[in-house]
């Protein structure tokens, strides 16, 4: 069984966001990259699976879609342990854009199951693995906190409002996964950081695919106003303020 | 191909180095960060969520945080491959120590295994030794610990009293006496321990097995910091250490115990680089929370004065620590291919940097105890109470002041080694300070019409370093021999030369990242307040020590050089350190 994680490349969680281009797009000076937090326990938990040799997986590959630049990020996920990298040459324009270059690999190599994120921590699309499962036309399950094999099946736990649910489907499959696949990331170990450096990455050139979004504009959240205090002895100020400033009753 | 120019230890002052023969932090490639993130990965899944619990001396919890440290391969980042590990470049090495040392008790507890716990059987073991123990040390298989201070012996380390003495049969050195302050006592499996043999006036050092026969370990001090980790008296009762367990050569004790100190002085410098931005960034964050008078305390000038002055010592010191280490490095490899053994080339390459070792000890522990103090004092009442991280900051911040030699120890031997490396003809100290101190008249501060930005500080620095030469030359004169006891004019001159070796640094580290990134104005701005800074000190510091020896008729015309010599162009270090302090305001976090 071959598994294949989604990894996205994002920006570390103490970044100030800047726009450029007349606000369609993010200014990547200085921004330091990461692996997507979600991407990052899927990838741990693929791994936990490899682990365990009576699941019979042979290897863990991830794949990015992104330029070269971008291989920093890749070279941390083989180095926490993914066995071979695949990168598609293109900047990703948008979801669906990215699913039918990952859909294109996975096509051409096969893979058992892949691994998606439920979200990145940039965008949030929350579409892309979905999307991948539509292109091969193989079941998805959402909002994954627990995979296993048995008897050749995937089981998969997912989250569901007030408790869980499992469900078994057949590989292929996309597994879109959440926070509770793993319980924490796996840290790379020396070891693998110094076999990142041989382990093979192999470049795609992207399949003409036409984004089917174009981003208009960007815009920052307003700046949360000022707190005020209201004296417990004064409730008809309060009235006031919520009647007339917050327009709210 | 091009050579870079290396400098022998203490050569700075004399001599002037090209910013492209230095090496920077900005430098570190994809690896190297890599292995950084490991480190900051492991202290926040490992070792913070469990600071509380070991600092109520839990020697199991700190024992398995060094075991799981040791999983990742943290233990052999100097360790070449052959002996389990993985063979790091010394500048990867200090990259380690920085970034571990944001693990407050942790990291002392690791620094201890890693370095003078591992490494003098690295160093001075033989091939049987290392096998033996450094093999099971880079893996954390083995917890490692070094005796060397005793109840009568602590700077003074010669004068010890532990004992060995030959068994009858031949086979064992009998080893009694007592260590104290023994850092990873508690738990350690191997103890590198130094004791004269019979009736040897200097020492020799032995590997001794803490599961020996009569080696008894005593219960863990109460400190005033780093409480987590363990530090306790050992007692060694007739216990009987295998000769083959001699360390190096019978009265080679002595030896390797200054060397690995120097080593120990490197790695402290970088430690402090990580448990001082860690202290930076909790700083700002709790500045850019905390309101008073109806405004984020991070608005007021005076609290952005302190955060900017943590940010520039900081940066400063860090620039030196990285620049050192890569000449260590650099020696290393060169003497690695001409005597073709690991460990000897690099002890011999750290031994060599002693008076940066020196330097970056000094220097990197009093910025951290600066900067854990603001921090501290940013924090107001709140700093003062145990649920802060800065409160333990500060405590354990202290420590580095005192082990490793006390900075007063250090303060001697940046000017004792470098006159005695003058002496020894590694370079030309003497002859360049009798040339200036015979023309005091005739010395101006050089300033030239039209010189770019970066000629007028690399001229303000060699101007320090001047009058440097001339403290050295007339205290030379004047004490001769007795120099020795004057121990307030030799610390004058460490300063200054202290001072001197760090703006240095910080200005060919600012040019070098001019020539990366072309825009460098915030950097250029913390050289501007280092060197107003410097030029003070070494003002104060030279007058303070001229003053204890020059002659009525000398006096005018030496304060006259020295003047001359600390004349620096007027600088609105205000608004500088606000630019600077407005940055870290809006990364929330040290990101320079």
């Amino acid at each position: 069984m071959k598994i294949l994680v989604c990894i996205s490349n994002v920006p570390d969680t103490t970044t100030k966001i800047k726009f450029a281009a007349g606000n369609t797009s993010i200014d990547t000076a200085g921004i330091q990259w990461v692996i997507n937090p979600w991407d990052e326990l899927s990838l741990t938990r693929a791994l936990e699976l490899k682990d365990d040799t009576s699941n019979g997986i042979k290897s863990v590959t991830v794949i990015h879609v992104g330029p070269a630049a971008s291989e920093t990020t890749i070279r941390k996920a083989l180095a926490i342990g993914a066995d071979d990298a695949v990168r598609v040459n293109a900047e990703p324009l948008d979801a669906y854009y990215t699913a039918a270059q990952i859909a294109e690999v996975v096509k051409k190599e096969q893979f058992d199951v892949v691994f998606c994120g439920i979200e990145s921590s940039d965008f949030n699309g929350s579409t892309v693995g979905g999307m991948v499962a539509e292109f091969l036309g193989v079941p998805s399950v959402s909002a994954v906190s627990g995979i296993k094999f048995e008897n050749g099946q995937a089981v998969l736990t997912r989250e569901i409002d007030g408790g869980k649910e499992t469900v078994t489907v057949s590989a292929p499959c996309v597994a879109i996964v959440q926070k509770g696949i793993a319980k924490e990331p796996r840290i790379a170990a020396m070891r693998g950081i110094m076999m990142a450096r041989s382990k093979p990455v192999k470049v795609f050139e992207p399949v003409a695919v036409e984004p089917l979004t174009q981003v208009v504009e960007f815009e920052k959240p307003a700046p949360r106003a000022a707190c005020k205090y209201i004296d417990a002895e004064n409730p008809r100020q309060l009235i006031e303020l919520l009647q007339n400033e917050a327009k709210v009753i | 191909m091009e050579t870079s120019k290396l400098l022998k230890s203490g050569e700075f002052l004399v001599s002037e180095i090209d910013s492209k023969d230095i090496f920077i932090p900005e430098e570190f490639n994809e690896e190297q960060k890599m292995i950084a993130q490991t480190c900051s990965d492991f202290l926040a899944a490992e070792v913070y969520p469990n600071l509380e619990q070991v600092e109520k001396s839990d020697r199991e919890l700190m024992k398995t945080m060094l075991k799981k440290s040791g999983e990742l391969g943290l233990m052999g980042v100097s360790i070449p491959e052959e002996f389990g590990g993985f063979g790091q470049s010394f500048v990867t090495q200090m990259l380690v120590a920085e970034t571990t040392g944001a693990g407050y008790s942790f990291s002392v507890a690791y620094m201890a295994h890693c370095g003078i716990g591992t490494l003098p059987i690295m160093y001075y073991g033989n091939k049987d030794q290392r096998e033996r123990y450094v093999t099971k040390l880079a893996t954390g298989e083995f917890l490692g610990a070094y005796c060397l201070t005793e109840p009568g012996a602590g700077s003074d380390a010669n004068s010890g009293k532990t004992n060995a003495k030959l068994s009858e049969d031949g086979k064992h050195y009998i080893l009694n006496g007592q260590k104290m302050w023994i850092t990873n006592a508690g738990f350690a499996d191997t103890l590198v321990v130094f004791a004269k043999i019979d009736t040897d006036r200097v020492l020799s050092a032995f590997i001794v097995e803490s599961k020996y026969p009569g080696v008894v370990i005593g219960p863990d001090e109460h400190k005033m910091g780093i409480k987590g980790s363990s530090t306790a008296q050992i007692y060694f009762n007739d216990v009987k250490v295998p000769v083959e367990n001699l360390l190096g050569k019978r009265g080679e004790g002595f030896r390797i115990a200054l060397s690995i100190l120097h080593m120990g002085r490197l790695k402290l410098g970088a430690n402090v680089i990580g448990a001082a931005k860690k202290a930076i960034t909790d700083s700002v964050k709790y500045a850019n929370e905390r309101k008073q008078f109806g405004v984020l305390i991070s608005t007021f000038g005076a609290i952005k004065h302190k955060m900017a002055e943590q940010v520039i010592r900081l940066f400063a010191s860090e620039s030196a620590v990285y620049r050192a280490s890569n000449d260590v490095d650099s020696l290393m490899k060169k003497l690695t291919v001409d005597c073709g053994d690991y460990g000897r080339a690099s002890i011999e390459s750290i031994s060599h940097y002693a008076v940066e070792a020196a330097i970056l000890k000094v220097v990197g522990s009093e910025m951290l105890d600066f900067v854990a103090d603001e921090a501290v004092q940013i924090h107001g009442g709140m700093g003062y109470s145990a649920e802060m991280a800065v409160e333990r900051g500060y405590r354990d911040s202290r420590i580095n002041r005192i082990f490793e030699g006390t900075n007063e120890i250090n303060r001697l031997l940046v000017v004792d080694t470098a006159m005695k490396r003058a002496m020894k003809n590694d370079f030309d100290l003497f002859g360049e300070a009798e040339k200036l101190y015979s023309d005091l008249n005739n010395i101006t501060s050089g300033k030239k019409e039209g010189e770019s930005y970066f000629e007028q500080k690399y001229r303000y620095i060699k101007n320090f370093k001047r009058a440097i030469l001339i403290c050295i030359h007339g205290a030379n004169k004047t004490f001769q021999k007795n120099l020795v006891h004057e121990q307030e004019v030799l610390n004058n001159i460490a300063d200054m030369m202290m001072e001197t070796y760090v703006s240095e640094s910080l200005a060919l580290r600012v040019e070098k990242l001019a020539s990366m990134k072309g825009d460098v104005a915030l950097y250029k701005d913390m050289l501007d307040v280092n060197i107003s800074e410097t030029a003070a000190v070494i003002r104060k510091s030279a007058f303070d020590a001229l003053c204890t020896f020059c002659s009525s008729e000398s006096c005018e015309s030496l304060h006259k050089a020295i003047d001359n010599l600390t004349k620096v162009g007027c600088v609105n270090v205000k608004d500088a350190r606000r630019r600077i302090a407005d940055k870290l305001i809006t990364d929330n976090c040290y990101k320079f």
